[in-house]
């Protein structure tokens, strides 16, 4: 039965970009002098170390990780030894700095010895928990834990599984490359999440602009088929691949506010996921590389790459040939709409890190920081996928009037960067919106401590006042005690001393006699 | 590396501020041509008149402002404002009238207000209401089609007319009410309809000349629509509440109540709904705010001109719906994604 597709509101039809990168198929990246895997790379909590620095490890060691249940345990890309375990540049929007582990690569790229599981025997639960010794991570740009999710899903009724192969950013092909070459092992990766979550039915995504993906797919199904399994095709319109946005193409539902897509009984898995969860299973290999795409207009030789994690960019772009417009390259992680400037090419690839994009700078808009002002024109509502109204967020955003902001539904706000990308007057509305969400939430931590403090010193000042309460009360008492005990004295002065009495008596009996006439 | 790392998107924007404002340029040309056509080369002498001024204007206050000058004069927003507010005034109209009516659509109604953007009403409008009040002479004094057999003023008496160096009483002769002016007087004197349409003035639908014009404004329009430069709720509702108010009452009563037709194809309606109803900065911006703001547009111009003060009403009916925006786009948040 043909699935009946349905549309996001907005949205963008952009320029795919996607053939430069598509000219060769996937190539091993060649191994950096030196690992630096950031000990945090996904929503949640930290890794802890496991090994010292100046232990030796090899490839696919677990190297880090956390007892929280919202996290991916770490793994050795490679064999070496661990040098240190320090504060360096990483991947991230803001350009900090954060702990990372830094491996000295010996070269020799020696393993662990892996332990395939007799996959007919495995329990649920005993998938699950390899699942989440390979410290499996979403691939599709989030790296959200899978681990957990799956947990969740399991038991739990869910109706359709979705398996995104939609990659509806421009420049990036690293799941289109994966689904061409590794087809067979997607579908392996996602016949293990039907046996772990029984859905009704699965739903493989994949845009029109990836024809041959989709008949490499539809090959790898054919030769081998999974029950109540479709491959869905969907028109290229931007961003169809986030999952709010998917979901809505593939169902017609929307996730309701505050919920997530297992609530209404989805569940969306990337093929690049798939693809690390059956080796996982069927191999016991853990999560230490990725699928990298590397392309931009200033990238000399753009391609796919297979890179261990903690490559640092610099050497991954040294095998796409370098830049091919000279050093003025501006480098970002994530694709043109929703991915961040790097602030230099020493920061590692991490698990979320589907593409490098080398730009010339002075093809990045918005460099210069001046824009017109907002006409009200109402572009970028007709383009919101979450149909906000982004001038009115704009206007209040910019007035940092945040209660209104968050009357407008800036958390609702995707960061998908349509409407900055249609803005005739060339505002960087996204910018504002991220800026004014860390503002708020800046704002709430600030809140939650002075809360606390407040709690504490007011617990305090109780406490005080109950111990001087307590103090009076001491004092009173002792004060009473202590009147009483004068008060019981001076009764005693009052009662006549019994020889004093006696010699009174004796003498006034004395004078009696001496004054009586004889 | 040390730069400024601005946030993504990293795509080339797609549109310019000054490409809109071409595009309703562009869109302006059919219907200027056919208003020179059909009443002389005056209207092209207040245009040009109007973008001087206009521009002047802008930079003197831009550099009092101390803001950057070229960049805002470039984005032609002035050009466009002067333009519409040009094509309000009287074919002929002396110089200082185009001065005074420009100074304060640019001043009082743009920048006191903090300039592109921040104005809350429509700066033309401002200009021509304010001209409309004050002047009401100069703002009344109309002339006819070539078309009737008369002649339209050529270019050298035009430019004579406008720099006053010209006895204005020779062309007395030429000077006639317009066709809403006519059936405003006309139902003042209790005349009927069908009487009064039997005046020259009047075309196949509308005025004469004033039915073509209206027309290539409508030209202009889908022009704008198709390039996407607004959006069609505004015209269509507007031009829908006209039709309707107009279609109701001269059901009820034709010899009082002109026809849908002669509405829609006087006047400034057709020009209102496309190109100056539509003016971003001022209206409504939510797709249901749109439809309102288009639809009291529409049913203001009706109430002014059959029962208000003055003839045509599109000015003032804009003015009062901008005044309702915030309003309107408060309570026509469409539903966001996930909400129920």
């Amino acid at each position: 039965m043909p699935v009946r597709l349905h549309r996001f509101h907005g949205g963008l039809r952009l320029e795919g970009h996607k053939q430069e990168s598509l000219t060769r198929g996937i190539e091993p990246a060649t191994l950096p002098a030196q690992l630096i895997l950031p000990l945090r790379q996904h929503i949640g909590d930290y890794n802890e170390p496991r090994v010292k620095v100046g232990a030796r490890v090899l490839k696919g060691e677990a190297i880090a990780s956390s007892s929280s249940s919202i996290s991916a345990a770490l793994h050795a890309p490679s064999s070496g030894i661990v040098s240190a375990i320090e504060h360096r540049p990483i991947a991230h929007p803001s350009g900090q700095q954060d702990l990372c582990m830094v491996i000295d690569v010996d070269g020799e790229d020696r393993a662990l010895p892996m332990a395939g599981a007799d996959l007919q025997q495995l329990s649920a639960a005993e998938m699950l928990q390899r699942i989440r010794d390979a410290g499996i991570a979403g691939l599709g740009g989030a790296a959200f834990p899978s681990e957990p999710k799956l947990a969740r899903g399991h038991g739990n009724g869910i109706d359709t599984l979705i398996i995104n192969g939609v990659e509806c950013e421009p420049y990036i092909t690293c799941d289109d490359v994966l689904m061409r070459e590794r087809a067979a092992e997607i579908l392996h990766g996602c016949s293990y999440l039907q046996r772990l979550l029984e859905p009704r039915c699965t739903l493989i995504a994949i845009e029109d602009n990836k024809p041959e993906a989709t008949a490499a797919m539809t090959r790898a199904l054919d030769a081998a088929p999974l029950a109540a399994t479709e491959i869905v095709v969907i028109p290229t319109i931007y961003p169809a691949g986030g999952e709010k946005q998917l979901i809505q193409v593939l169902t017609g539902k929307e996730v309701p506010h505050g919920q997530l897509a297992f609530d209404i009984g989805l569940l969306c898995h990337n093929v690049g996921t798939c693809v690390a969860i059956a080796r996982a299973l069927e191999i016991g290999e853990p999560q230490i590389s990725r699928i990298v795409t590397v392309s931009g207009n200033n990238v000399e030789r753009p391609g796919n790459w297979e890179v261990r994690f903690g490559t640092p960019v610099g050497h991954l772009l040294e095998q796409a040939g370098g830049y091919r417009h000279g050093e003025d390259a501006w480098l970002v992680m994530g694709g043109p709409m929703m991915g961040f400037a790097l602030s230099g090419d020493r920061v590692p690839i991490v698990k979320a890190s589907n593409c490098i994009l080398a730009m010339r700078e002075q093809t990045i808009p918005h460099a210069v920081g001046i824009h017109d002002e907002c006409i009200r024109c109402g572009k970028c509502t007709e383009v919101c996928p979450a149909r906000l109204l982004p001038q009115q967020l704009y206007w209040h955003a910019r007035a940092r009037n945040y209660d209104r902001t968050r009357e407008f539904h800036l958390f609702d706000c995707i960061e998908c960067g349509c409407c900055s990308a249609v803005c005739p007057s060339g505002i960087p509305l996204v910018q504002y919106y991220r800026a004014a969400k860390s503002e708020i939430r800046a704002a709430q931590k600030a809140q939650f401590k002075s809360d606390r403090a407040r709690v504490r010193f007011e617990f305090r000042e109780k406490r005080l006042l109950l111990k001087k309460q307590q103090d009076e009360e001491r004092k009173r008492l002792k004060r009473e005690a202590l009147q009483q005990r004068r008060a019981r004295s001076a009764d005693q002065a009052a009662v006549p001393d019994p020889v004093q009495a006696a010699l009174e008596r004796v003498k006034e009996r004395q004078k009696a006699t001496q004054d009586e006439p004889s | 590396m040390s730069r400024v790392l601005v946030s993504s998107p990293y795509v080339a924007p797609g549109n310019s501020l000054q490409r809109l404002m071409i595009h309703v340029l562009v869109a302006l040309l059919p219907g200027t041509l056919a208003y020179s056509w059909h009443f002389g080369p005056g209207v092209l002498v207040n245009i040009v008149l109007a973008i001087v001024f206009a521009l002047a204007f802008e930079a003197g206050i831009l550099a009092l402002r101390k803001r950057p000058v070229m960049p805002q004069l470039t984005d032609f927003s002035a050009v466009v404002a002067a333009w519409l507010f040009a094509l309000c005034l009287p074919m002929h109209s002396p110089w200082w009238l185009v001065l005074v009516g420009m100074g304060f659509a640019m001043v009082a109604g743009k920048h006191l207000y903090g300039g592109l953007g921040f104005n809350p009403f429509n700066p033309a409008m401002v200009g021509y209401v304010v001209l409309l009040i004050s002047f009401p002479r100069e703002m009344t004094t109309w002339y006819q089609p070539g078309a009737l057999g008369g002649e339209t003023l050529g270019l050298a008496d035009s430019l004579a007319y406008s720099f006053g160096s010209a006895d204005i009483g020779q062309w007395d002769a030429l000077s006639s009410a317009t066709p809403l002016d006519l059936v405003r007087t006309g139902l003042g004197q209790d005349l009927p309809l069908s009487e009064i349409r039997n005046s020259p003035l009047f075309g196949n639908w509308g005025g004469s000349g004033w039915e073509w014009i209206a027309l290539c404004w409508g030209l202009g329009g889908i022009y704008l629509l198709a390039t996407r430069t607004i959006r069609w709720q505004i015209p269509v509702s507007l031009l829908a509440a006209v039709l309707a108010m107009s279609l109701v009452f001269n059901l009820l009563d034709p010899e009082h109540y002109a026809s849908p037709l002669f509405h829609l194809l006087s006047g400034a309606v057709i020009i209102g709904a496309f190109f100056i109803a539509t003016d971003p900065v001022s209206a409504a911006t939510t797709d249901t705010g749109r439809l309102c703001y288009g639809a009291m547009i529409g049913i203001l111009i009706y109430v002014i001109r059959s029962w208000g003060g003055y003839p045509d009403g599109v000015a003032f009916a804009v003015l009062l719906a901008n005044m309702c925006v915030p309003l309107i786009d408060y309570y026509t948040q469409p539903r966001v994604y996930g909400e129920r």
